[in-house]
């Protein structure tokens, strides 16, 4: 079987996995690393969306030899210390989630929105967030706290 | 009797534990503080038992340094049971919230359960918008009794009357100013001699509140956005193996495998299981195991489903419809058919609504690890629970329930599928034939949308009768469809004083499965009753709110919501050009009235809700912004499935598999607001999970009704529809 040599949230990490093997398993079940969710496996609800140098992207659909070559892969768990992130308290001070189950996506594609965008309009933060899909329903939240985020920019 | 805590052995008893059973309470004080257990019955025999199962199941627990932890018996699935029952808890105990800390309880009914269904029975079964309103006593109760051995074990210690204490953010308070923090007291707690029953007098007035009805952050927040926050699926178990099952799409076909000795060939697989309606493969890894799964060449067999298409169903449901002799009567008041035959005017019409599923984020998923010797389990799940609180666990393994020991995990979404256990039974089998190794069972997203169990099809055929007044004095409300209660919930109307009612459910059966989904009935029946009502206000050329004004007469907390919302949406005031508002009203426990202001695309025929208002009456409002967020979420869930959402089966297959022929209510879809008023109250709280999601549909085909003069009579409203209707 063959070895990756990954770099998430700045440390490096090996594993041996089928070429092809989506980034996604190799994060949750192989890494232990569950902070990234899996719901659809096709790329249509971004529930697992993690940054790729920088991007948001979907980890059930990137294959880990993609990935394996130095690219800066960012998660949940790297996105802070403490839970601290702007873009996090936020999320707490306006009592986003509900199942929670969706809220990692969320977070790091609002956190790729306001990285290149520190002041998105309402539109294009309902346009930037359309990727990531909530069944209970918490969208509403979601805008105010990125507006929130935004307003308190220190990203 | 007052024991030293310290003081050991009692009955038989090994452990550091004291216990006492008077008042029906039994209190244990363990290694690191208090545990209060509270057992309604005075059966020390029982509580002996329920003790040597559970040595440290508790209410509370209190550290000498003043950290609390109070359980929750309740699943979390987003609708907050993990603030609210320790909230309620905390009330009454006069914990300082800001050191407590919640954990799940154990999934033991006798002792965590609220009232259950059947007289004198107890019940852990998170459905229904029942928690709340179910567990608002029992957890009151509990940190009542707690509270008072606090008081009197420092009534003890300082030898002080009892009437001289009082409480306050986790200390006892003496007449005489002199205090003892909760953490303190905990090396002199004593249970009193004579520990009264609490009563309803002995609880906090709702004005005396310092929580409850306050703005409280949710507790598990912050784990659920640095994704820490723990869900079944996320469990890892050393040498875990990973199982998948291929069901199919026709719900009940039986497998034929044709390719057993390429499967088992394959690369990581340990095992492939036979179910009567699934093959299952074992593999090392997840990706293994999902290979296999893919490479299946599986010959199926015919269902009940088979033949069946759901979208040619409805002319068989207009014939059911048709027929004179009625179904099974679910309520009848009066006469309709009396009321129809005096009637000035009468109205009929059909409405119907197509399958919708769950799609809750999270998809089925459990995680079993079976003992050697096949005689214990660990369970590791997100379930609403059930009437049995090992989800069928001991049955499959052929153990006794003790055995089965269940660790509640957070559920990425409930709404009804997880309160049936096919999950949790499928990797109970297969773990059996895995022992000792763990096995976590995965379902797919395909797998989660092909073998769903949906929110049934149905036909609703509405019948109102009026007087030469304009006075509804008719009401006949038929439901066909499979599922009983799933079909037929809501089709009551207990606050609309009409003299003449009738609802009956005439069956019609397929063999596709079908579940309970947020609100089940409600959401068909609440879209055919509060659309007929704005179909005779249209004809009588009536205002709909004077309408329902007139009907709710004699239900005041429902009016009261009603005339809140009209005030709140500012129901008569100007609108945008191309815009309209429609209303509708649901009870699901607690009351609601919902505006929503849309627009057409005439072109595309897409419904845009741009506002939605709603005056609720959910009794004592325990967490005033998570209802709130529960009446937003319950509005978006509502948009979803009344614009996009539709299951269909094509000779008993279905059709969707995943969220590109699926489609959620996505970001760009939502109101520009969601606006909800709490009406004061203090009535008992009834649940809010259900109350907005079913009045959505209501609301949107009366406000299309206003604005196009057309009807809307078909969940969901997809733009083709909506587009053929409109130019119909």
């Amino acid at each position: 079987m063959p070895s990756y040599s990954l770099n998430i949230n700045s440390k490096s990490y090996v594993v041996d996995v089928p070429e092809g093997t989506s980034l996604l398993w190799v994060l949750r079940e192989h890494l232990g690393l569950t902070g990234t969710k899996y719901s659809c496996g096709i790329a249509q609800c971004g529930t697992c969306t993690i940054h790729i140098d920088g991007k948001p992207s979907k980890a059930c659909v990137v294959p880990i030899n993609g990935v394996a070559n130095g690219e800066r892969i960012k998660t949940i768990e790297g996105l802070s210390e403490k839970g601290d992130h702007p873009v996090q308290k936020a999320w707490v001070e306006e009592q986003v989630p509900q199942c929670g189950y969706c809220q990692s996506g969320q977070i790091m594609q609002a956190v790729a929105l306001l990285e290149q965008n520190p002041k998105p309009s309402r539109e294009e933060i309902k346009s930037f967030m359309n990727p990531v899909m909530c069944r209970c329903g918490t969208y509403m939240r979601i805008l105010k706290a990125i507006e929130r985020a935004s307003e308190s920019s220190t990203l | 009797m007052k024991n030293d805590p310290k003081i050991l052995p009692e009955r038989g008893f090994t452990r550091r534990e004291f216990l006492k059973s008077s008042g029906g309470v039994a209190l244990f004080i363990g290694a690191s503080g208090l545990m209060s257990q509270l057992i309604s019955c005075s059966d020390t025999e029982g509580i002996k038992e329920q003790l040597e199962k559970h040595p440290i199941t508790a209410w509370v627990q209190i550290t000498e340094d003043g950290e609390i932890t109070i359980y929750n018996p309740a699943a979390e699935m987003g609708q907050g049971s993990m603030t609210s029952l320790p909230l309620l808890f905390a009330e009454e105990m006069d914990a300082d919230w800001s050191r407590v800390r919640v954990e799940f309880s154990p999934q033991e009914s006798d002792i965590y359960g609220s009232e259950g269904w059947a007289p004198g029975s107890k019940l852990m079964f998170t459905v229904g918008s029942r928690t709340t309103k179910a567990y608002y006593p029992v957890m009151r109760k509990a940190g009542a009794q707690a509270r008072y051995i606090l008081r009197s074990s420092a009534a003890d210690h300082w030898g002080v009357p009892l009437a001289e204490t009082s409480t306050k953010n986790s200390e006892v308070i003496h007449t005489s100013g002199k205090k003892i923090s909760y953490g303190d007291l905990v090396p002199y707690l004593t249970v009193p001699e004579d520990m009264p029953d609490i009563s309803e007098n002995d609880l906090k007035k709702q004005e005396d509140f310092e929580l409850v009805g306050k703005y409280i952050p949710r507790t598990e927040l912050p784990s659920k956005t640095d994704g820490s926050a723990q869900f079944a699926i996320d469990i890892i178990l050393p040498n875990m193996v990973y199982a998948v099952l291929e069901r199919g799409n026709l719900h009940g076909a039986s497998p034929t495998l044709l390719n057993e000795a390429e499967i088992l060939a394959m690369d990581g697989v340990l095992k492939l299981v036979p179910f009567d309606y699934a093959i299952g493969v074992v593999a090392k890894s997840l990706e293994q195991a999902l290979s296999a799964k893919k490479q299946l060449n599986i010959k199926w067999g015919d269902s009940p489903a088979s033949g069946f298409n759901s979208q040619e169903v409805y002319a068989t449901y207009e014939k059911i419809a048709n027929q004179a002799d009625k179904g099974r009567i679910l309520n009848e008041i009066g006469s309709v058919d009396n009321a129809a035959s005096i009637a000035a005017k009468s109205y009929t019409a059909d409405f119907k609504n197509d399958y919708v599923y769950h799609a809750q984020m999270e998809p089925l998923n459990a995680i079993i690890q079976v003992a050697e010797d096949g005689q214990s389990a660990e369970v590791w799940v997100g379930s609403q629970q059930g009437p049995d609180t090992k989800l069928g666990v001991p049955d499959i393994l052929g153990i006794p329930p003790e055995k089965v020991n269940v660790h509640l995990q957070y559920l990425g979404g409930g709404f009804g599928r997880r309160s049936m256990n096919d999950f949790v039974e499928e990797c109970a089998f297969i773990a059996k034939e895995m022992a000792p190794l763990a096995v976590k069972l995965m379902w797919t997203r395909e797998d989660d949308v092909g073998y769903g169990a949906f929110r049934p099809l149905s036909l609703q055929r509405l019948r109102a009768s009026l007087d030469n007044q304009g006075n509804i004095t008719g009401f006949s409300h038929c439901v066909i469809g499979d599922g009983g209660h799933l079909v037929a919930s809501g089709a009551r109307n207990d606050h609309y004083n009409i003299p003449n009612q009738l609802v009956e459910w005439r069956s019609a059966t397929h063999g596709v499965r079908l579940k309970h989904w947020r609100a089940v009935g409600h959401g068909a029946n609440k879209f055919a009753i509060e659309c007929m009502l704005d179909e005779v206000a249209f004809q009588q050329n009536m205002d709909p709110v004077a309408l329902r004004r007139k009907l709710m007469a004699n239900s005041p907390r429902a009016l009261a919501t009603l005339e809140k919302v009209v005030e709140i949406s500012n129901w008569n005031g100007p609108l945008k050009e191309g815009r309209a508002k429609g209303v509708s009203f649901v009870e699901h426990g607690s009351l609601g009235t919902g505006v929503c202001e849309i627009s057409v695309d005439r072109k595309t025929g897409k419904i845009r809700v741009h506002h939605f208002w709603i005056a609720v009456d959910a009794g004592v409002i325990v967490q005033p912004d998570n209802v709130k967020a529960q009446m937003e979420g319950g509005i978006i869930m509502g948009m979803s499935s009344v614009l996009n959402e539709q299951i269909t089966i094509k000779d008993g297959r279905v059709e969707q598999s995943n969220y590109h022929n699926y489609p959620l209510l996505r970001m760009q879809d939502v109101p520009d607001s969601i606006e909800t008023v709490l009406i004061d109250s203090n009535e008992i709280p009834e649940g809010v999970g259900e109350t907005a999601t079913p009045m959505v549909a209501g609301a949107i085909a009366n406000a299309f009704l206003k604005l196009t003069g057309k009807r809307l009579r078909h969940i969901p409203f997809t733009p083709e529809r909506v587009l053929a209707i409109l130019n119909s």
